[in-house]
């Protein structure tokens, strides 16, 4: 029944291109069917994805949006795995980082643009990690399990934001639960006001400048895991935790720093929501974005490489499935939460279930043509 | 006399609000107990308390949805041996998936078939299961202390609250006095051990599994036929999760576990009655915050203040065979 397969004779593309992408078609096609089960088309369900996210230059620019807060919460999820941690609380770091933006950009806002900006990056950071501080320093000295720690931490910076939002920080004027509005000369430029800029009039457009955050951050990662010696240290942890303490390197440390990286990079999804399109702490801004990057994160085999694309994917089911629920009353955005699930299914637990298979028939296939 | 009253019924309600967590956290040990990490109780049961409310609308019998969210649960189960057993795929993962899945499919089909809120129809009472007056309870009622003790803490509940404190004698014997038992413990301890026995080390997992999903079923159809008479979005609410806390604060062992989800129930009857309620010298504690405590108690709890907890050996392995 199972395929014996020689690891080094599989050529890269395969395991790394052709695996994933029949994976994803599974995921689709079981989505499919989940559509159909709802009571609508999924072939029409498709073609209205695919106009909602490249038909016109709003909907692509709302893609590239949400591909922008997928990279940031795929990448967090991807430098926790590497120290093989589940960090699934993405969602409520980006919570804690909002707070940070907010706090450092409405005492500091007198300063110049760019300094603001700077310093809300660094708050959104600073605070994204103090709230995976407590589940890694868990995790490290007690082994508290950290999936539990960190869904614990989710909830409770709900209630604390809650609380804040509503009686704390609230703009007392309004009825809403949502903070007063950022001065306007410290918001991000948005790619309205870039194709403004070359006499080009389009409406409404959430995508900014945390676009080029989210590229600087991909590249950050890329250098820090594979290219410095804490990188190193951090994988050698996840992958053999007994071989990596007997070459002299503490597993609690790369613990701690791992998840502090990674709670950092969930909160700079703050800088996107809040100083790019919001300008205020609204509740719930996170909106799930937290949960996605888990699935951005298995998709692009928590490479960088591959987290741009699937991040990009995501950004288009995003877009694309909220003109689909804006036309299909069967169809609500939930069904794409579902989606999600399937896809980490497919190409995170199951990656395995054809992989034998298609690995030795791409080897059989090579080898014949080797000795032809 | 109205200090008693107070005791009776947060006691009560402790019996009530424990009740999912006492079935999760009992499914979940016969999952980890045979070495396969369960963080998709939470789905499971969220999946649950929607095909039992489902279930009960369209045939206008409990029981056929309680029926139904059995299958499902079995069959998620299934789903998740499939993806860590047979095919050696990463349990937290498939874990995972299998909640955000179920988050999201619920809901989905919920909207679709029932309008946007996402809400199943409210049942009507012979679509659920009602509260069960014990016999001579109301006769009793006015017996000093037995009289508070059976009419109004032990009487008066869903079936699912008696089912759940009767699973755990029933989970203890099958763990630790069957043979089976035995072996979903040395499955779970060492693997290798087993199959030179001539044991099946996958079919014991998948036994286990099974049911791990039939407990689960109860403790979503506790949620949306019995206290709730009807499914909404994520009305599980991180039950699962507070299940698995519990019973890894019980070190794997229903006994101990149960103690730990009496101590969540209590703490989260605890917090319902605080809501609004003025304390000497704090005043009145906002709701966000207290609601946030059970989840705050599980992080205390798992920081292992009582002792660390030893996990079984083999759990989060996947089984493979010698070649």
């Amino acid at each position: 029944m199972s395929v014996v397969v020689d690891k080094s004779k599989v050529p890269w593309w395969v395991s790394n291109l052709i695996v994933p992408l029949v994976n994803l078609t599974l995921a689709l096609i079981v989505s499919a069917l989940f559509i159909f089960i709802a009571g609508e088309n999924p072939l029409q369900a498709i073609k209205l994805i695919i106009y909602g996210s490249f038909g016109y230059i709003e909907g692509f620019a709302y893609t590239l949006y949400y591909t922008t807060n997928f990279v940031f919460t795929g990448l967090a999820f991807a430098v926790a795995f590497h120290c093989r941690l589940f960090n699934i609380g993405g969602e409520g770091q980006a919570y804690i980082g909002g707070l940070g933006v907010f706090l450092v950009a409405i005492n500091f806002s007198f300063l110049p643009v760019s300094v603001v900006w700077l310093l809300a990056i660094a708050g959104a950071f600073v605070f994204g990690a103090a709230w995976a501080f407590i589940p890694a320093y868990l995790q490290a000295k007690r082994g508290s399990h950290i999936v539990i720690t960190t869904i614990m931490f989710n909830f409770i910076a709900s209630s604390l934001m809650v609380y804040l939002l509503v009686d704390i920080i609230r703009d007392m004027d309004q009825m809403g639960p949502h903070t007063v509005a950022l001065p306007e000369n410290i918001w991000l430029p948005t790619f309205k006001d870039l194709a403004a800029l070359f006499g080009m009039k389009i409406r409404y457009s959430p995508l900014n400048l945390s676009f080029l955050l989210a590229i600087a951050a991909s590249f950050f990662v890329w250098f820090l895991v594979w290219k410095t010696k804490w990188g190193y240290e951090m994988r050698a942890v996840g992958h053999n935790t007994q071989a990596a303490i007997y070459a002299g390197i503490s597993p609690y440390k790369n613990i701690i720093i791992a998840m502090l990286i990674s709670g950092g990079l969930a909160g700079l999804l703050s800088i996107n929501e809040i100083l790019g399109v919001h300008h205020k702490i609204v509740s719930g801004f996170p909106a799930g974005y937290g949960f996605t990057g888990i699935a951005v994160a298995l998709m692009g085999r928590n490479h960088p490489i591959g987290i741009f694309p699937a991040a990009f994917l995501f950004g288009i089911l995003y877009q694309g499935g909220s003109e689909v629920t804006f036309d299909m009353p069967n169809i609500t955005r939930y069904m794409f939460v579902a989606v999600q699930g399937v896809i980490i299914l497919f190409s995170g637990a199951l990656e395995n279930l054809f992989r034998p298979q298609i690995e030795s028939f791409f080897v059989n296939r090579l080898n014949r043509r080797v000795e032809a | 006399m109205e200090f008693l009253a107070d005791i009776a019924s947060l006691t009560n309600s402790t019996l009530r609000i424990s009740t999912p967590l006492i079935f999760a956290a009992m499914a979940g040990i016969f999952a980890e107990r045979s070495g396969v990490i369960d963080f998709s109780l939470e789905g499971k049961m969220l999946m649950a308390a929607f095909v039992a409310a489902v279930g009960s609308y369209f045939f206008g019998n409990p029981w056929v949805g309680l029926l139904m969210a059995i299958v499902a649960c079995v069959s998620l189960s299934m789903l998740h041996g499939f993806a860590s057993v047979t095919h050696k795929g990463d349990q937290v993962v498939s874990c995972v998936a299998i909640n955000i899945l179920i988050i999201g499919l619920t809901t989905a089909l919920a909207a679709a078939w029932f309008g946007q809120a996402g809400l199943t129809p409210t049942l009507t009472d012979d679509q659920r299961f009602l509260e069960i007056t014990l016999p001579f309870a109301d006769a009793l009622r006015d017996v000093p202390i037995i009289g508070l003790i059976y009419s109004d803490i032990l009487s008066g509940h869903y079936i699912f609250v008696y089912l759940a404190y009767i699973s755990v004698p029933i989970v203890y014997w099958v763990v630790f006095k069957t043979s089976f038992g035995l072996r979903v413990r040395a499955v779970g301890e060492n693997p290798s051990a087993v199959d030179t026995a001539g044991i099946n080390v996958f079919a014991m997992r998948y036994k286990a599994l099974a049911i791990n999903g039939v407990l689960i079923a109860f403790a979503g159809a506790h949620l949306s036929t019995a206290v709730n008479a009807n499914f909404f979005r994520e009305m599980s609410a991180g039950r699962g999760y507070l299940a698995l806390a519990a019973m890894i604060f019980g070190k794997w062992h229903p006994k101990t576990a149960l103690v730990a989800c009496l101590l969540f129930g209590f703490t989260d009857a605890l917090q319902i009655r605080l809501q609004g309620v003025e304390l000497p010298t704090i005043g009145t504690i906002p709701v966000q915050l207290i609601q946030a405590v059970p989840y705050v108690l599980t992080v205390v709890l798992l920081a292992g203040f009582v002792g660390k907890a030893i996990a079984p050996n083999a759990i989060g392995q996947p089984y493979i065979k010698e070649r």
